[in-house]
């Protein structure tokens, strides 16, 4: 008997003695020569079947060798239902405590976070050559070089789309011209950098808290600390540097292939002239739209991959966490961008 | 002890790329023996047990665990050889987002008909005799090296397999804890029978536990002993061997 057929061994003699109950049950172990946990398993099945019919359970002359491991499996004491379900849960209000704590803590954590950042940052400019100079242009490559085709190709379809539904509704006044104003303004100000730093999160806020995650698990970042490297120099302003750099290089490219979207849309539906498309783009655009995109995807870098860092650097235990840590990485950057974008349109409005 | 072998490795070759690790690799493991495979590092020792486990193809040679051909062997025939290994790795490789319970619960609930309680019931005998009572419900990230390791056994014998691997399993620990662990290993070798392999370097731990060994070596890319360590650190002409089981640099 092995594990293969204890179940079923386990079954049948469950069903045997629930239709002939016994009153006391003596198993004769004297042929027995080996047994191991399985078959102790069955024997502690049999034991307690007769014992709920109040009968004696025994085992009659069991061998040296049987004696020796049922000992070792404390056969004696195994009368307790097991069970490894987790702890109950706890009541409602302890739970809301509990997160509210974490909540705290997490918080407490950021701004800790945060200082750590911006004093690492402040080395920097008195020592630039602190800075991780290669480190910096592999990450630009990363999230700057290689997200461009991505990045272009969402940014000419958005155009495109965008030409093509708005063109539905002012073709009915005639003015399909302003299908160019429409596409130029609303990708420069808005849609341009918020759809690249959706894009960006996705990419590169995930990889950030990935890497970083991995290293914290594999006490890579605890071997920094020790050989005397400030993790967050090391592993943060190299990556903070190439956000806030690539992100608004991105975001003006984006804006230049949803206009060329537009543009097609505009050339081959619309029977505009490229020229009068393109003329129509640069007189609706004032260079402050341009820069106003620039400057928030360049908040949008910032704010990508302080929270990549974040959540890299609170992974702990295993790979579960860095799964988590990533996760909870590009969903917090893509809801942090929508809200900073919401105060910058307020900001605006009040302002400009 | 009976003298049939369940390993038989046959003219056996790996190479990484064009680079011959080892060749002509020939050694049998008898049933309920505790085998040790020593050598310097770099030698392929864990190529080795990693072949043996059918993670990784050797280029030449064969195989038989249990009278079965580990190389090369379609998916549903390797599953009736791994049913009959289990493998204790040198991290211990237990999963993180489960509790040890679950760990170890894991194969018995996958490929026995056992109900809950009954799983439970045989969890809890399985941690017992690897001394971690109540630490069921304890996430491995909680555990000292130690208990990892502990844990990591008690997965591999849930289906109270023939054969148990271990790569490296000292690597790590406190010679208390380590001695202990030599401890459960010969319990556990002597209460059950299982047939034990094991890759390590710990000198201590080889004189206590191995019945059996060979050594490979880097430069002569094959096995240069085989046999009793006792025996082989005494008599053994060969000037590796020597070295190695005296500490000599």
């Amino acid at each position: 008997m092995d594990s293969s057929n204890a179940g079923s061994l386990m079954e049948d003699l469950s069903h045997y003695f629930s239709k002939n109950p016994p009153g006391n049950l003596t198993v004769d172990m004297e042929n027995v020569t080996y047994l191991d946990d399985f078959g102790a398993l069955v024997l502690v099945e049999l034991r307690k079947i007769v014992v709920k019919g109040n009968g004696d359970f025994n085992l009659r002359h069991p061998g040296e060798k049987i004696r020796e491991m049922l000992m070792f499996l404390r056969f004696d004491s195994l009368f307790k239902k097991v069970s490894f379900e987790k702890k109950r849960r706890q009541g409602v209000f302890v739970r809301l405590g509990e997160k509210t704590y974490d909540i705290l803590a997490d918080i407490k954590y950021a701004i800790s976070f945060i200082g750590a950042i911006t004093l690492s940052l402040g080395q920097h400019l008195v020592h630039p050559r602190l800075l991780r100079r290669e480190d910096t242009l592999d990450y630009m490559k990363k999230t700057g070089v290689d997200g461009l085709p991505i990045v272009a190709l969402i940014s000419f379809l958005m155009g495109l789309i965008m030409a093509f539904m708005s063109s539905v509704q002012l073709e009915q006044f005639g003015a399909n011209i302003y299908v160019a104003s429409l596409v130029g303004l609303s990708m420069t100000r808005e849609l341009g950098p918020i759809m690249t730093a959706i894009i960006v999160a996705g990419r590169s806020g995930s990889a950030f808290a990935a890497e970083i995650g991995t290293m914290k698990i594999s006490e890579e970042v605890d071997a920094l600390f020790t050989m005397g490297f400030d993790p967050v120099g090391f592993l943060v302003i190299p990556k903070l540097i190439a956000a806030i750099v690539m992100v608004p290089i991105l975001a003006l490219f984006s804006d230049i292939f949803a206009i060329s979207g537009g543009l097609l849309v505009g050339v081959f539906m619309l029977d505009l002239t490229a020229g009068a498309y393109v003329a129509q783009t640069i007189n609706t655009l004032t260079l402050f739209d341009v820069f106003w995109g620039v400057f928030k995807s360049g908040i949008f870098g910032l704010l990508i991959t302080l929270v990549g860092c974040l959540k890299g650097f609170q992974v702990s235990g295993g790979a579960a966490s860095v799964g988590q840590a990533t996760t909870s990485a590009v969903v917090s950057s893509i809801f942090l961008i929508i809200l900073f974008d919401s105060i910058f349109s307020v900001i605006l409005r009040y302002t400009g | 002890m009976g003298r049939k072998a369940i390993i038989e490795v046959k003219d056996l070759e790996v190479r990484y790329g064009d680079a011959v690790i080892f060749k002509d690799v020939n050694f049998k493991v008898y049933e309920g023996e505790i085998f040790v495979i020593l050598g310097g590092s770099g030698c392929g020792k864990s190529t080795l047990l990693k072949s043996m486990i059918g993670l990784l193809n050797p280029h030449a040679g064969r195989i038989l665990v249990d009278g079965d051909e580990v190389i090369a062997e379609d998916d549903d025939a390797l599953k009736i050889i791994l049913a009959k290994i289990g493998v204790l790795y040198q991290s211990a490789a237990l999963f993180g987002s489960m509790t040890v319970a679950q760990n170890v619960a894991l194969p018995i609930e996958e490929y026995t008909s056992l109900k809950k309680d009954a799983v439970d019931m045989l969890v809890k005998m399985k941690l017992g005799l690897v001394s971690l009572d109540g630490y069921g419900n304890h996430l491995p990230s909680e555990l000292s090296g130690g208990m990892k390791k502990r844990a990591g056994l008690a997965r591999a014998m849930a289906l109270n397999p023939k054969i148990l691997f271990f790569d490296e399993p000292s690597a790590g620990l406190d010679p208390i804890t380590s001695a202990e662990l030599d401890n459960l290993l010969l319990h556990l070798n002597r209460t059950l029978g299982t047939t034990m392999v094991i890759v390590t370097h710990e000198l201590d731990s080889i004189f206590t536990v191995a019945s059996r060994i060979i050594m490979l070596d880097k430069k002569a890319k094959g096995m240069i002993a085989e046999g009793d360590p006792r025996y082989l650190r005494d008599h053994s002409q060969n000037a590796f061997v020597k070295q190695f089981f005296n500490r000599r640099a």
